[in-house]
């Protein structure tokens, strides 16, 4: 992979100094030496999965490429005019319904992973989905999700596994569930019930359930920290397939994120990016979709200032859309597709990609952009910098199987 | 393993394969079998009363919103160039029956619109039906293949206003009939055809398609193998998707110009349909027209990879998230056999020795979860009653984040948040039904009956208040597991 090989060369210091304790020691993680190291962080990181399958080739489209246009047409963006697309590296721009993202970027606080995808060549949603989360080859081969693992390889005192992850909804998302202790948050809409019930229920549960009893000590656990934070009064609002559900969602995982005692790992997943009917342009269905998503990493931002420096916000999505546009001015089912990585931890301004190509040929199976970037190289190589786990650990334990998959290295600052 | 004839086994068997225990019903768990199996009738699961009968009227009807709509717009804007928006009221739509000629409705309490009033009188009549039905066991069955087979009124208002008709016509009718026959019900409905776009697929070789230069949406197509007949393994490739999307190009929804018969009917448009045979599983298929697609869909629903999808998508439903294997196989031969009599699989999932005795560990849905409390409170709620909590449970009514449908495991609904949230939930319909129960610990033994055990007995009757008492017994785990 030649983003991959390109970043080998470009090592940061403190990445390669863990790199090779864990290699010297074979210890499946390293906190202590963590802790220990100069300038050694209090990592966040923040997973956002995109369910329905983003069309990387609208969010991030190559106007660079001479096919990109054919393809499109309906739906393509253009580089001049009143909805012109914003500039990233000359070859690739953003949609315009995403000028915080561009800001990040230009200000060096997010990166852009084209291309990619895991290594699930389906169209399933709901396998996609479930190979993204579960960090496995395949899909129906777990009921544990990536994160949770990870948390589950760290050692008991670390303040990552202390807290737990931030599971956000009322189904929290795959990735976080599993053995290590899962958060649950979600947008209050009624008003809670009393603490004396909920005891009682704790008691009962206690004698009579311990699956309720566990789930409900969690749910506590997570009320606490959110109270400390400035309780929330209910409202309604719109749910996470709308601008207004994605702000609220990200505002409620700031806030918990950016406790002392919070979590410092959360999921979260925006819904309806299944743009198989008028997905529109500039304007229309993914276009405010897309707005919301970007109103989403700047309420980050602002929500997490004081950690902002040390957090790494990771975008993703099963798999991407058809090149070219179908018979109704929507995409179908594809493969490669784009990831962002966004956070005052990232290194930013740049865009990671070896560039497969739009022509018939370049095509995977002559109708999908052609992965090139294993999106799970890029997932091991942020949280490896962020929370100094080994390769083999990250090979065998969080991503099963991808040992051949090299940790991208230089993601973080 | 545990004995069926014990009462406690009886009743459990109430709440795995009905909606939960009446006041009053409890005394008569005797005869359990032969309660559930009187659900199974040829003519399929009770009609909801509604006043639109089926989606041709309410199409009709949506067209007109529609029109009316598109008018008000375009006067308002006209209004707007005029440079006499400022002082003319233009009427939006007009006055609803009551309302003086002129009267705005307050910004904050919009009336609901076509689709929206149509949506909320289908969800009461469908929770009435859960809360007027005896055992509920046909209701069960209509909740499990609503879902199966769902569509989300999240789509846009068509589907909102056609999600309760879809039901009432695609699935009620034929839950007890050949599973061949509920699943072209399904496909030609217009809601289905709306909600995954195939009245939008073009047939590239079709007239229209040679004119338009448009093209096939194969999102349907994808879906009817991959979530709706052979499963996701089942042993299809993206070229038997694309075929069949061919093959069921032309399958569409009558447009307002009524061209090819009722607005808002299914109908089948040749000229949008791809001409010529199509290979799918390796079989060729010539048929003319809609037959094509009838040909195909009869044997998709008879294939062997349909049977054991469906038969283990019902035990997980009915018995655990990991069902017995036993159970499963048996479930698949029964349907295998009968050709997908889905009269003879449901009678074989109630009688099977496997699904009554196995313990009750599977979490209530909150749809589930909240038609077991009205009916043990016996309230009749209205809408905002019904959907404020199954909102925030993450259940509301036809409308699943994806085309999947809602979660069946605990692992989705056993969630930190989710039992925080039914916790509220059983709080405010507490408060809300204190003043009709007379004694909280009768309810315990009218509702739970032998399932109820000392702890949740004690706790129901130390409980500090009526309500706290009917929260505790709503959210016993003998009331949250079946």
């Amino acid at each position: 992979m030649a983003a991959d090989d390109d970043c080998e060369r470009m090592t940061p210091s403190r990445r390669a100094v863990l790199g090779a304790a864990s290699a010297l020691f074979a210890w499946s993680y390293m906190p202590k030496f963590a802790h220990a190291a100069a300038g050694s962080r209090d990592s966040r990181f923040l997973l956002v999965v995109l369910r329905g399958a983003l069309d990387g080739l609208s969010a991030v489209p190559p106007l660079g490429d001479l096919g990109y246009a054919d393809l499109r047409e309906g739906i393509a963006l253009a580089k001049d005019g009143p909805e012109a697309a914003l500039p990233l590296d000359g070859f690739f721009y953003l949609h315009p319904a995403m000028p915080n993202l561009a800001r990040l970027y230009a200000s060096g606080q997010a990166a852009i992973v084209h291309a990619s995808a895991t290594g699930y060549r389906e169209r399933s949603h709901f396998d996609g989905q479930d190979v993204l989360e579960s960090g496995q080859g395949g899909p129906g081969k777990t009921d544990s999700g990536w994160l949770n693992r990870l948390i589950a390889s760290l050692p008991p005192g670390e303040a990552v596994s202390r807290h737990g992850a931030l599971g956000v909804g009322v189904v929290p998302p795959l990735v976080v569930r599993g053995e290590a202790p899962v958060l649950g948050w979600a947008p209050p809409r009624m008003a809670r019930a009393g603490a004396d019930l909920v005891q009682r229920l704790g008691d009962l549960y206690g004698e009579r359930d311990p699956g309720l009893a566990l789930v409900l000590k969690r749910a506590i656990e997570t009320e606490l920290i959110a109270s400390r934070q400035g309780a929330e009064q209910p409202r309604g609002g719109g749910g996470p397939d709308s601008a207004e559900g994605m702000k609220r969602i990200a505002e409620g995982a700031a806030r918990l994120v950016g406790a002392e005692d919070g979590p410092r790992i959360a999921a979260l997943a925006f819904e309806g990016w299944d743009t198989h009917a008028n997905e529109g342009g500039a304007k229309g269905r993914l276009a405010t979709l897309l707005g919301g998503l970007d109103g989403a990493l700047a309420t980050f931002e602002s929500g997490l200032k004081p950690v902002w420096k040390d957090t790494v916000v990771m975008v993703v999505t099963e798999f991407g859309r058809t090149a070219r546009v179908n018979g109704t001015v929507g995409t179908d089912h594809g493969t490669g597709t784009v990831a962002f990585l966004v956070g005052g931890a990232v290194k930013g301004k740049r865009m990671i990609v070896d560039w497969p190509g739009l022509k018939p040929e370049q095509l995977h199976e002559q109708r999908d952009l052609r992965p090139t970037t294993d999106i799970r190289a890029v997932a091991k190589g942020v949280v490896a910098d962020l929370f100094g786990l080994s390769g083999p650990v990250l090979a065998e334990k969080v991503f099963p199987g991808s040992g051949d998959l090299k940790p991208m290295q230089g993601l973080v600052v | 393993m545990a004995d069926r004839s014990e009462p406690s086994q009886k009743a459990l068997a109430l709440q795995r394969f009905g909606l939960g225990l009446k006041p009053g019903q409890a005394a008569g768990v005797a005869d359990v079998r032969e309660r559930l199996l009187a659900d199974i009738r040829s003519e399929g699961a009770p009609q909801p009363s509604v006043s639109f009968s089926g989606a041709a009227p309410i199409g009709r009807a949506l067209y007109a919103f529609e029109d009316e709509e598109r008018a008000a717009r375009e006067s308002r804007r006209v209004a707007g160039q005029l440079g006499v928006g400022q002082g003319v009221q233009v009427a939006a739509a007009p006055p609803a029956p009551g309302q003086p000629q002129g009267q705005m409705a307050a910004p904050a309490q919009p009336v609901p619109q076509f689709p929206q009033t149509i949506y909320r009188e289908e969800v009461v009549a469908r929770i009435q039906s859960a809360l007027d039905a005896e055992t509920g066991f046909a209701e069960r069955l209509v909740q499990f293949w609503s879902n199966h087979f769902c569509v989300s009124v999240a789509k846009g208002n068509f589907v909102r206003a056609m999600a309760g008709a879809f039901e009432r016509e695609a699935i009620r009718p034929n839950i007890f009939g050949r599973f061949e026959d509920l699943l072209i019900a399904v496909e030609s409905h217009p809601a289905m055809l709306n909600f995954l776009d195939n009245q939008l697929s073009i047939g590239p070789d079709s007239r229209a398609g040679k004119r338009r230069g448009r093209g096939l949406n194969e999102n349907l197509a994808r879906e009817i193998m991959e979530l709706h007949t052979l499963g996701v393994s089942g042993g299809y490739t993206q070229a038997d998707v694309t075929s069949l999307a061919r093959i069921i190009t032309g399958w569409t929804v009558v447009g307002r110009d009524a061209r090819l018969g009722f607005p808002g009917s299914f109908a089948f448009n040749p000229g949008l349909h791809d001409p010529g045979g199509q290979k799918l599983l390796g079989k060729v298929y010539r048929q003319e027209g809609k037959e094509k697609g009838m040909a195909a869909l009869a044997d998709l629903a008879r294939h062997p990879s349909t049977a054991a999808f469906i038969a283990r998508k019902l035990a997980r439903h009915f018995v655990a998230d990991e069902p017995p294997q036993a159970l499963v196989a048996d479930l698949a031969r029964t349907f295998r056999e009968t050709g997908g009599d889905l009269a003879a699989l449901s009678r074989a999932l109630v009688t099977s020795e496997l699904a009554g005795t196995a313990p009750a560990t599977k979490l209530r849905t909150p749809q589930e979860f909240l038609v077991a409390a009205f009916r043990a409170l016996g309230r009749r709620p209205d809408f905002g009653q019904i959907a404020g909590p199954l909102g925030v449970m993450g259940q509301p009514l036809w409308q699943p984040s994806g085309p999947d449908g809602y979660p069946d495991t605990n692992a989705a609904w056993a969630t930190p948040e989710g039992i925080k949230t039914r916790i509220d939930v059983a709080a405010q319909l507490g408060r809300q039904a204190a003043g009709s129960v007379a004694d909280p610990r009768a309810l315990v033994e009218e509702v739970l009956g032998p399932l109820a055990s000392p702890q949740t007995r004690q706790a129901v009757a130390r409980a500090e208040s009526k309500p706290q008492a009917i929260a505790l017994l709503l959210m016993s785990p003998e009331f949250q597991r079946r």
